[in-house]
């Protein structure tokens, strides 16, 4: 494409007939009093770029702040302001692109959205339309319902976030805070191939896991890193697709599939009961659970699209793509096939571990020369146990990856037992010593004196004539044997010697 | 092509721009002769050629991710017509 | 001797080196006549008088110390377009309201730098639409020039820099800048005359002055020689990574490039500028002008701008489609004035009604029209192909010439209210200025001379890109040629 224009008209979407391409799952289909219904589902994910400054202006991109404290006067558009674009943004956009294993578009262009709100300084949004960075790729997606589903991506573009009105303040007026205007966002657009709330749910959370592995994105929901505008239509099963509602603003994971649910039910409920959709933007309530119209878009929006003429078109160099792709990380796919293969884990047990990058960073240095299969399940079960209780996150755990790993490792050693070690667990997040310390310290060695246990077995054998008699008859059933042992040694006996004592002196 | 009525008031609600119905007629009017001069380009063949969406033919110059300017809140509201609290205030706004 | 105020920029550049005079001095004559002329003129819709003395005084103690920079003290009337730190800017509309920018133009930046005085902002057709300098809210700037036989006919400078045009027209300012989106330098530099000057765009930088067309909006100096125009020019050019649309380029020495003289290069004499209706003094003057270049060795070649018949169509879709996004941000609510209402839409729609001219929201409606859905490709996109095919037909002039000689404008300065009845023949001023903005070529307007009414008449000579001292060499030589140097009658 030539530098400095384009022949295409704006609005050179067709519908493709390679839209509706997802095989039926009858197990998602939703029952209505008129038969099963299907629910169809896009998302347009609004990422932030993780970004210092903003997409057009030097102002801090940083959350929070003073009122109006991070606005330079591009962002709040003042007469004679213009754009000048950070490089930092476009290789972001471009690094999730490779992520989603995306064409990147080596041309493409920034265009005016126009519409007028108080929070949209300059009367239109900076944002690409016609040409955007990066073009279709697709994400797996692990289901709830055990498929790993591929869900297509459409594209995504760069543009500004708007500010933030607040509407509580006053009663009479809305104060606006530019802040977040000229924040650069990565719009994450899907094609309509998720069918349930928890499809929906699930696109989101492994989204944002890839944006965090990448590092495009900070993926804080709380702060608004990350939004979803949900596209929700029903359809009778093998019907083209209805009409869409758009739930805008959708910032958690959950309240994804509660959007979802409801606005499914509710427009199943109005075409059951003879009606039909309206194609509507609607804002989801999180106290109430619904999606309701939004006023402020019911006027027929005409948003005249032009690209923009402060700027001009994005040329990236194909040798600067290859080398951001060089240098992309082991993103989740890959980790998770790498953790089947390499550590011997379950295609279960390796997703837990890959969708948050620092639990999968945390088995790894946990795991390295250890027993993998022990290391994942004393963090899935003990150490997450822990933090979910305690409402912590793993990169403030009391127990470092290494710690763990050497807890691990005494286990295996034979050092002590696995009954002695949750001891050795507790003492550890109590007092944030090496497990190996506490061990020696506490005199928590594992027994292997087999002269006391001998003794041990042998005073049990006199004592319960009964015992003996069934565990010749049964010779599985040693756990009574076992327990007593324990018992006397305190936990200290390795399971090892006992069994081997017990079977010689019963004779089995 | 020509525009009606309808097609001027839906213009100004576009635009903002009040324009009472009085006034529509003579609108409608004027866009009407600066269109109908304007049609004089559908005698141009642009077929196969390219949009010119700048006079420069460059490509977009980037800069650095790098903090440089805001910190200035007091400048951003010192003209705003109202505002509170280093906030702007405008009128109440139902979503 | 001369009086102050009617040196050119070099002249009191030259006096002020010799020392016969200061910079307070040259300063406090430009604001006393300014102060005596401008109610009459209305040139000036801020003056800023005190500030004025304030550079001076600065100026002068810079000059003691030996630190001189190439404006250094010279007195200057910028147009209310650019925003200047502390200084009311309004681009002359209503909807700005007392609007005081906390930042400084680029443009208006270097000028300071290199050591001018700020004497006050210029008139101007609101937010630059206009032709005659008669959609400012402060009312339209009357030419200092007259009809010989009708005094009493109240002329227009042009426009949109109507006010850059008549001060420096009438001695209330050594140069002006200006900004020149379809003609808005040149055609009122010829209607007042004074030299225009618009470079490549790209060549200036746009941060700080206020939008109206950004693909085509260029500043450029108003100046009373093309000697003054090209040193105005240096001062106010450069890159700016601030404009992404700003050529990263150095400088010229333009002021070099005006004695260059034209021998061996040839002119272009487009047939499409031959329009109907043309005055014939207009073409004599044109055939004049070629006479001119021939003299001193330019050979004058006939060539073929094909299109030159819908551009002024063309940027009449442009133009508004760009405005009308550009102007989105006078909405009332950071700044500017705020009409009361009832809902948000209310406030809007009454903020933007009330604080708009009708010339400003006609554009706006166009523009919003031509964007609309369903229009789109029929206009906007057409008429974008169409300025390819226009810059094409400069492309090929290139192959067989190095200069292009027009007139400036089809006819000469015209009445107030004389043109405002019909929106079409007040945009058909800019039919021989617009096809620069459009192929974002350099082009300069210069006065050549008087009609039988004894107003002045230009000839516009446009340049390849990036080719300014092409054209200043040209102007220069036709300067020379015409000597030029008929002044208004101070009726005033």
């Amino acid at each position: 494409m030539p530098v400095h224009g384009y022949v295409g008209s704006m609005i050179n979407f067709s519908i493709p007939n390679d839209l509706d391409i997802r095989a039926a799952r009858p197990d998602q289909y939703v029952a209505g009093a008129t038969g099963d219904w299907e629910i169809i589902v896009g998302l347009e994910v609004h990422a932030q770029v993780s970004a210092q400054s903003k997409l057009f202006s030097g102002a801090s991109a940083a959350y929070g702040g003073a009122p109006n404290a991070h606005v330079s006067l591009v962002d709040a558009g003042m007469p004679g302001m213009l754009p000048v674009l950070n490089r930092f943004c476009v290789e972001q956009a471009v690094r999730t692109g490779l992520g989603l294993g995306a064409k990147i578009n080596l041309w493409s262009r920034f265009d005016r959205k126009n519409y007028f709100y108080p929070d949209l300084p300059q009367g239109y949004q900076i944002s690409q339309f016609a040409y955007p960075i990066v073009g279709e790729g697709s994400l797996n997606v692990d289901c709830d319902h055990g498929e790993t589903v591929p869900i297509r991506i459409e594209r995504i573009h760069l543009e500004q976030d708007a500010g933030k009105s607040i509407h509580d303040l006053d009663p009479n007026a809305t104060y606006v805070d530019l802040n977040r205007s000229g924040c650069a966002l990565m719009e994450i657009v899907s094609k309509p191939d998720i069918r349930s709330s928890e499809e929906a749910a699930n696109y989101f959370k492994t989204l944002r896991a890839l944006v965090r592995y990448l590092g495009t994105c900070d993926g804080n929901m709380d702060e608004g890193s990350m939004r979803a505008d949900v596209n929700v239509s029903v359809r009778k099963p093998g019907s083209p697709f209805g009409t869409r509602c758009e739930i805008k603003n959708v910032n958690s994971t959950r309240y994804v599939a509660l959007a979802v649910d409801y606005e499914a039910r509710r427009q199943i409920e109005i075409l059951e009961d003879g009606g039909t959709i309206i194609q509507q933007t609607r804002l989801f309530d999180v106290k109430t659970g619904k999606t309701r119209a939004m006023r402020s878009k019911e006027d027929a929006h005409d948003y005249r699209y032009f690209p923009d003429p402060d700027l001009l078109p994005l040329v990236l160099d194909q040798a600067w793509v290859d080398a951001i792709a060089a240098s992309l990380p082991e993103l989740p796919d890959a980790k998770k096939q790498r953790f089947k293969s390499e550590y011997g884990l379950s295609a279960y047990d390796a997703s837990v571990l890959v969708a948050d990058k620092d639990a999968a960073d945390f088995f790894e240095t946990a795991a390295k020369g250890r027993d993998a299969k022990l290391v994942n399940s004393w963090m899935t079960v003990e150490l997450f146990g822990w933090l979910n209780k305690h409402d912590k996150d793993l990169a403030h755990s009391p127990v470092s990856a290494e710690r763990l790993g050497e807890l691990v490792e005494l286990i295996s050693h034979g050092t002590i037992t696995g009954k002695i070690a949750k001891d050795v667990f507790a003492r550890m997040i109590e007092t944030g010593d090496a497990p190996a310390i506490i061990v020696e310290r506490e005199g928590l060695k594992q027994e292997t004196d087999t002269g006391l246990i001998e003794a041990t077995v042998e005073a049990l054998m006199a004592a319960n004539p009964d015992k003996v008699e069934e565990a010749r008859t049964k010779p599985k059933a040693l756990g009574w044997w076992v327990g007593q042992l324990m018992k006397v040694t305190g936990g200290k006996a390795s399971p090892a010697v006992i069994n081997e004592v017990i079977k010689t002196k019963l004779g089995l | 092509m020509s525009v009606d009525l309808q097609t001027v008031r839906r213009a100004a609600r576009l635009a903002r721009i009040y324009e009472p119905e009085s006034r529509l007629e003579s609108l409608a009017r004027e866009l009407n002769a600066i269109l109908g001069w304007i049609d004089l380009l559908e005698e141009v063949d642009v077929e196969g050629v390219e949009a010119m969406t700048s006079a420069v033919e460059l490509t977009l110059p980037l800069r650095d991710d790098v903090i440089s300017d805001g910190g200035q809140a007091k400048a951003i509201v010192a003209n705003a017509p109202q505002s509170a609290d280093g906030f702007f205030v405008v009128p109440k706004v139902v979503e | 001797m001369t009086e102050l105020t009617e040196l050119t920029l070099s002249a009191a550049r030259d006096g002020l080196v010799a020392k016969a005079f200061s910079s307070v001095e040259l300063t406090a004559a430009f604001n006393d006549a300014i102060e005596a002329v401008n109610p009459i003129l209305n040139a000036y819709v801020t003056t800023t008088p005190q500030k004025a003395m304030e550079m001076a005084e600065a100026s002068d103690a810079r000059r003691r110390c030996g630190a001189v920079g190439p404006l250094e003290g010279l007195p200057l009337g910028i147009k209310d377009l650019y925003c200047t730190q502390g200084v009311r800017t309004t681009a002359c509309s209503r909807i700005l309201g007392e609007f005081t920018p906390t930042y400084e133009s680029t443009v208006t930046a270097n000028l300071w730098r290199d050591g001018a005085v700020l004497l006050g902002k210029l008139n101007m057709d609101e937010f630059a639409m206009g032709s005659s300098n008669e959609t400012s809210r402060f009312g339209p700037v009357i030419n200092p020039w007259k009809r010989q036989e009708s005094g009493n006919v109240a002329l227009t400078p042009g426009g949109s820099s109507g006010g850059s045009a008549a001060a420096v027209a009438a001695d209330l300012c050594l140069a002006a800048t200006a900004s020149d989106t379809g003609g808005s330098i040149r055609q009122p530099a010829a209607f007042t005359g004074t030299v225009g000057l618009k470079p490549t765009y790209g060549r200036a930088s746009r941060y700080g002055m206020i939008a109206f067309a950004s693909s085509m909006d260029q500043a450029g100096p108003i100046a009373k020689t093309v000697e003054d125009s090209a040193i105005l020019l240096g001062s106010m050019c450069g890159h700016d990574p601030r404009d992404s649309t700003s050529l990263s380029l150095e400088v010229p020495d333009f002021a070099a490039a005006v004695k260059r003289g034209v021998k061996g290069l040839k002119i272009g004499v487009p047939k499409e500028y031959r329009v109907d209706g043309m005055p014939d003094e207009i073409e004599k003057l044109w055939h004049q002008g070629m006479t001119w270049l021939q003299d001193l060795g330019a050979t004058i070649v006939d060539v073929s701008l094909p299109h030159t018949k819908y551009a002024l169509p063309c940027y009449y879709i442009v133009a508004p489609a760009e405005a009308s996004s550009n102007l989105a941000r006078y909405d009332g609510m950071r700044f500017g004035t705020r009409a009361a209402g009832d809902t948000l839409t209310e406030v809007y729609e009454q903020s933007r009604a009330q604080g708009f001219g009708n010339e400003v929201k006609r554009r706006i409606l166009i523009g919003t029209y031509v964007l609309s859905a369903g229009y789109y490709d029929a206009y906007y996109l057409r008429a974008q192909r169409v300025r390819t095919k226009i810059a094409d037909d400069f492309k090929q002039a290139w192959q067989v010439c190095d200069a292009l000689l027009t007139p400036t404008a089809p006819f000469a300065a015209f009445g107030i209210g004389e043109k405002s009845a019909d929106p079409i023949q007040m945009y058909l001023n800019d039919v021989f200025t617009v096809t620069a903005n459009l192929a974002g070529l350099p082009a300069i307007s210069l006065p050549a001379s008087l009609d039988a009414h004894g107003l002045p008449l230009g000839l516009q000579v446009i340049g390849r890109a990036l080719d300014e001292e092409t054209i200043l060499a040209v102007g220069g030589a036709l300067e020379a040629q015409a000597g030029f140097n008929a002044k208004p009658k101070k009726w005033w």
